[in-house]
């Protein structure tokens, strides 16, 4: 409750900061400040410490679980703010309004992670998404951002429609919004046959999650959004918001379709072999970075619907390392690549010789991404798949992902070629001292959740 | 007076949430787009509504979610207004074809 209250009130301080000063590097401050007492105050929440008593009605609980995730979601938006926050300024001249709308989304981003109705889920995702319509549209004057704004738009509302459809439907079943009022009717612990409209809700609400975290065939949208919105907010987009949406995901399956393992895993196991399949493939014939990594987005979104798939204990501390592993090496990447003044492949040539920093940091980042040993990419993805072979059943799914981690190795590591061993001059804008150590400790972090998982998963238990 | 039975709101619901979908996928206008979005969530409202009163009537659940909707679709609908006004300004039309800088 700390986090959703807090992060509300944060963002009408950076809304009024904006009214009483123009001086950009001020309201920066703020905001790492603001930033910085929310993630205090949340992990306070997780020893028991409450600032607000509010009777929920049960619609929502804060456990552990989700207290964690909103630890790494905040731990990474500070560390988004101290890498990209310069650049966040150069985007337009509503600098005040983007660090807003940027602590609305983790308000959203809290509600979704300890939802126990679904009313709430609907409210936390629209949170999410209304202010990232405006983010991708941010950049005004570029047409390419003004109609990924409007795509997102249109694709986001659309499932939206079918979430509330599939919503209905499922109210009208079983006359119940709460996840514990479904679960006997799904299970079929409730003496009533299995209807039709509960059926199909749940389908509907599958769909629109799907479309949500850009799930194969539902990913279409992805590519030309994160590609069109201006690249510190496509940063954020593709990490803290994919990742929370992919709790809340967890948090549907746990409560509602838990024990109808059997039915969902065919459907799954589909949606993950498309997934990996899509995603995989044709980033491989990417010419831009930037458009890479988007696909590279969806591919690892395949590899987190596994823990949907798994759904034991593996898989519930895999999602929390694996949105940690994803979020930091992500962010790290986008923040490099927001720097360069060409992106294309080419336009890394030569950068090992002219920032070895940059450079070697990027390089831990893909190879955290492409699950390389001692990197936290490596642990996220054997915990995943972990979980799926725990669970026992499609064995030749796990075959073809590690495959298809395989397949992602080579267009990481065009990166990292085209940096150390072609020639060229990589232009880059100014690159401060301190942004180099802020890289420099992200890296750290990332070698260090390769090496010691457990220091965060530890954290689930006490 | 007999009443109307649940089947034939459930009908009409049906038929506005696909009118809106078809809206969305075979117009090209942005405010006819805009406007099929807002078909399919009130087709959803009269949904709840329908589900709460003959299904459930010792309840409220279902009239409060549909107030949350149509709160959240006039959000939706400001942002939206915003975007379309935005893009008027560059393109100087608001037909999706003129937008094709990203491959659609």
């Amino acid at each position: 409750m700390n986090a959703i209250i807090i992060s509300a009130i944060l963002g009408v301080v950076m809304m009024y900061s904006g009214v009483l000063t123009k001086n950009t590097s001020a309201i920066r401050n703020v905001a790492i400040v603001g930033l910085i007492v929310l993630l205090g105050l949340n992990m306070a929440e997780g020893c028991g410490y409450q600032l607000f008593h509010i009777n929920t009605k049960g619609m929502m609980s804060f456990e552990k679980y989700g207290l964690l995730f909103n630890s790494i979601a905040f731990a990474s938006t500070l560390i988004y703010f101290l890498l990209s926050g310069r650049d966040i300024e150069k985007v337009g001249v509503y600098v005040a309004e983007y660090f807003a709308l940027i602590f609305f989304i983790l308000c959203g981003v809290a509600i979704v992670t300890s939802f126990n109705s679904l009313l709430l889920l609907f409210i936390g995702i629209e949170i999410i998404s209304i202010p990232l319509y405006i983010l991708t549209g941010a950049d005004k004057r570029n047409l390419k951002s003004n109609e990924a704004s409007l795509k997102y738009f249109l694709m986001g509302s659309f499932s939206t429609g079918i979430m509330l459809m599939g919503i209905t439907l499922i109210f009208g079943a079983t006359g119940s919004f709460m996840l514990k009022g479904i679960a006997p009717l799904v299970t079929g612990a409730a003496d009533a046959p299995l209807n039709i409209w509960l059926v199909s809700g749940l389908l509907l609400l599958f769909i629109s999650m799907a479309f949500k975290v850009s799930a194969a065939p539902f990913h279409f949208w992805t590519p030309d959004v994160y590609d069109g919105a201006p690249s510190v907010f496509t940063s954020f987009m593709a990490t803290i918001v994919k990742a929370a949406i992919f709790v809340a995901f967890l948090r549907l399956f746990d409560g509602a379709y838990g024990e109808m393992k059997g039915a969902w895993q065919s459907i799954i196991s589909i949606t993950i072999l498309l997934t990996l399949f899509i995603g995989n493939i044709t980033a491989v014939f990417q010419q831009s970075v930037k458009r890479m990594l988007a696909y590279s987005s969806i591919a690892q979104a395949g590899f987190m619907l596994f823990a949907l798939f798994g759904f034991n204990e593996f898989a519930k501390e895999g999602i929390i390392l694996y949105s940690a592993a994803y979020s930091l090496a992500t962010i790290g990447i986008f923040a490099i690549l927001i720097k360069m003044k060409d992106y294309t492949f080419e336009g890394f040539n030569g950068l090992g010789k002219s920032q070895p920093v940059l450079a070697a940091t990027n390089t831990i980042f893909l190879l955290s991404l492409a699950g390389i040993p001692l990197t936290a990419g490596f642990f996220a993805k054997y915990y995943m798949l972990a979980a799926a072979i725990k669970n026992g059943t499609q064995f030749w799914l796990v075959i073809f992902a590690v495959l298809c981690a395989a397949v992602s190795v080579y267009y990481y590591f065009r990166v990292i070629q085209s940096m150390y061993f072609k020639t060229g001059n990589a232009e880059t804008s100014t690159i401060t001292p301190a942004f180099k150590y802020v890289l420099i400790v992200l890296a750290g972090i990332v070698i260090l959740l390769g090496v010691f998982p457990q220091l965060l998963l530890s954290q689930m238990y006490f | 007076m007999s009443t109307v039975p649940l089947t034939h709101i459930l009908f009409v619901s049906t038929a506005l949430f696909f009118t809106g979908m078809y809206g969305l996928f075979t117009r090209r206008n942005m405010i006819t787009m805009l406007m099929s979005i807002e078909l399919i969530l009130n087709s959803v409202n009269i949904n709840f509504v329908a589900f709460n009163k003959y299904l459930f009537p010792q309840k409220m659940d279902g009239i409060f979610f549909s107030i949350f909707i149509v709160t959240i679709a006039a959000a939706e609908a400001a942002v939206a207004i915003a975007i379309i006004i935005n893009l008027y300004r560059t393109h100087k039309s608001i037909d999706v074809d003129d937008a094709t800088e990203l491959k659609w």
